[in-house]
């Protein structure tokens, strides 16, 4: 799949990869009214990764429904919306616009903006409200649903079994973590809203964490990789993790054709392990290698 | 829009910048004035992202056919810094043609030019297009120093008047393209006007084009992430034809070459959020809605 907000919005990638190729492609994440996002410079490079904010710039729910989604659906890839809001109200209401829409595939729900009625920075690293607008969403949509739960929270598994238990059909993870980008040089944060999100390669070693202990903890659950997933063998690891599907999202930004590159490198490995389907790969990971020991024998006390 | 892995077929150093040629017909064939690259890094390294330059040359006829130049400043940054170390026959992942060309006049045959540093490659492919369709083309040139500003004598060639303006006065007169506008553009007669510069330079021509009524196209500068589209983090806030306030036009897609008239420049260059460093003082309870 195309990871949220790397998909365009249906004609940019339209001369450069085939999107019949990809399993799926998530909408960049829409709010119920248009945002026009942030100041820029909204993106910086730092080590193997981009610090970003946009703002959520998107058209509205409104203009999305009527012209956005279905130029994303010409192209011939399943579509899942990412939504997005700061109050329950917002998730409802973009829940019941896209009720029965045959081009949406399924819905991702953005959980890592201000929540606006609690007064609280990350809407989605609460219990108590991940339940609430989980649950809503869940209950009124027929298609399935995928919480992405935010990048930076205590107990990633706690609010996995909430999402869960709330009614999501699985998870998405994880949203990119807060970060902040700072120029030495001149004194200056890098980006125009100072704070930002990190994504890009650096993010691989975080997504394996969480989908490997809520693999763990929720074998039966759903779970979509996503962050730091740029080629073929990024994509094995998680799904050795416990992945059920890989997200690939900065590394579209670089290579449009990035997400078809990591399906075929997925592919492969299949082959060459005699495997049908990637759900082989599941629990297919083996203990820490032990031969490290013999090839530098400790002695033995 | 197509992406090549590209031969580089020659290097070499323009004043402060390294020029580098690459062979890419598909791409060289389809580009227009104004338009960019979008060169990927190399692997392994920490370079997340691709940098984007503008073309300086694309040739479709004659014994360069099929090739592209574009320049590079070497200071820019590190990942900029590998690419002008590149040597011939390396190759490069380039995606382009990108963005929207500049557009010719119709009617109107003046066109003055005006550049800062290294943005001038692109006006030089743009004032080739322009006198083959038998414009009159004048040129502002300007850098920090002589070694910043870009082809001074070739610009000769292709320009009727050349006005070479730098911080120092090593080369030309002492000061900036905006010292040089009125002058030039009175010179020239200039009925349009092209600029690639800075944005604060650009803000300041647009606010003379208005003005002295001229119609303007600028070319805007702003760091992008993919360069095609998708990233929606190279904005410029544009108001809107229909006048309901305003909206961020990806500089990529709708860009880079704008109309300057329907930049909203204080809204685009005002200062990033300073860090606040005290908290505002309480207002007076229940007094938050007075002015």
């Amino acid at each position: 799949m195309i990871a949220a907000g790397c998909a365009g919005t249906g004609r940019e990638l339209a001369g450069l990869i085939d999107l019949r190729r990809v399993g799926a492609i998530v909408s960049r994440t829409i709010t119920v009214t248009e945002r026009v996002g942030s100041d820029v410079p909204r993106i910086a490079e730092s080590p193997a990764g981009i610090v970003w904010e946009t703002g959520l710039q998107n058209p509205g729910l409104d203009a999305f429904v009527s012209g956005e989604l279905l130029r994303l659906a010409r192209g011939g890839a399943r579509i899942i919306v990412s939504i997005g809001g700061g109050t329950l109200e917002e998730y409802v209401r973009m829940t019941s616009a896209l009720q029965g829409r045959p081009e949406v595939a399924a819905i991702e729900i953005h959980l890592s903006g201000r929540d606006e009625e609690l007064d609280r920075t990350v809407l989605g690293a609460h219990p108590d409200r991940l339940n609430e607008i989980v649950g809503a969403v869940a209950r009124m949509s027929l298609v399935p649903v995928f919480a992405k739960l935010p990048g930076a929270c205590d107990d990633i598994v706690g609010l996995a079994r909430t999402a869960v238990r709330a009614g999501a059909t699985g998870l998405t993870l994880l949203a990119s973590p807060p970060a902040l980008g700072l120029e030495a040089t001149r004194d200056r944060p890098r980006i125009g809203t100072v704070k930002g999100w990190l994504s890009g390669p650096a993010l691989k070693p975080i997504t394996l964490r969480a989908v490997f202990d809520v693999a763990q903890a929720l074998p039966a659950v759903p779970v979509i990789a996503s962050g730091g997933i740029r080629t073929g063998e990024d994509a094995v690891e998680c799904l050795l993790a416990g992945a059920w599907a890989v997200q690939v999202g900065t590394a579209t930004l670089t290579d449009p054709a990035a997400a078809v590159t990591v399906a075929k490198g997925i592919v492969r490995r299949l082959k060459t392990a005699g495997l049908e389907s990637p759900a082989g790969l599941r629990g297919r990971l083996r203990p820490p290698e032990p031969a490290a020991a013999e090839a530098n024998p400790v002695p033995a006390p | 829009m197509k992406r090549a892995r590209a031969e580089i077929l020659s290097t070499r150093t323009i004043g402060a910048y390294r020029s580098i040629t690459l062979v890419a017909p598909e791409i060289a064939e389809r580009s227009r004035p104004g338009q960019f690259l979008a060169i990927a890094m190399p692997e392994g390294r920490a370079f997340v992202l691709r940098r984007h330059f503008s073309i300086h040359q694309a040739s479709r006829r004659g014994g360069w056919a099929g090739t592209l130049e574009f320049v590079v400043d070497p200071s820019a940054g590190a990942g900029t810094g590998w690419l002008a170390a590149a040597h011939a026959h390396e190759f490069l992942d380039v995606i382009g043609p990108l963005g929207k060309a500049f557009s010719y006049p119709k009617r109107l045959t003046n066109c003055l030019l005006v550049a800062e540093g290294r943005g001038a490659a692109s006006l030089f492919f743009l004032a080739q297009e322009l006198v083959a369709r038998h414009k009159r083309v004048d040129m502002i040139l300007g850098g920090r120093a002589l070694e910043t500003v870009f082809k001074p004598i070739d610009a000769k060639r292709l320009a009727q008047t050349v006005a070479v303006m730098t911080a120092d006065g090593s080369l030309g007169e002492r000061g900036g393209v905006l010292d040089a506008l009125p002058d030039a553009a009175a010179r020239a007669d200039a009925e349009v006007v092209y600029a690639i510069a800075p944005a604060p330079i650009l803000k300041a021509i647009a606010a003379f084009c208005r003005a002295h009524r001229l119609p303007a196209q600028v070319a805007i500068e702003e760091r992008m992430g993919c360069g095609f589209g998708l990233c929606n983090t190279c904005v410029v806030p544009v108001a809107r034809t229909d006048g309901t306030g305003y909206e961020n036009l990806r500089a990529c897609v709708d860009g880079p070459v704008f109309d300057p008239s329907r930049i909203l420049w204080d809204r685009w260059l005002g200062e990033p959020l300073p860090a606040p460093a005290v908290e505002p003082e309480p207002a007076i309870p229940n007094g938050g809605d007075e002015p």
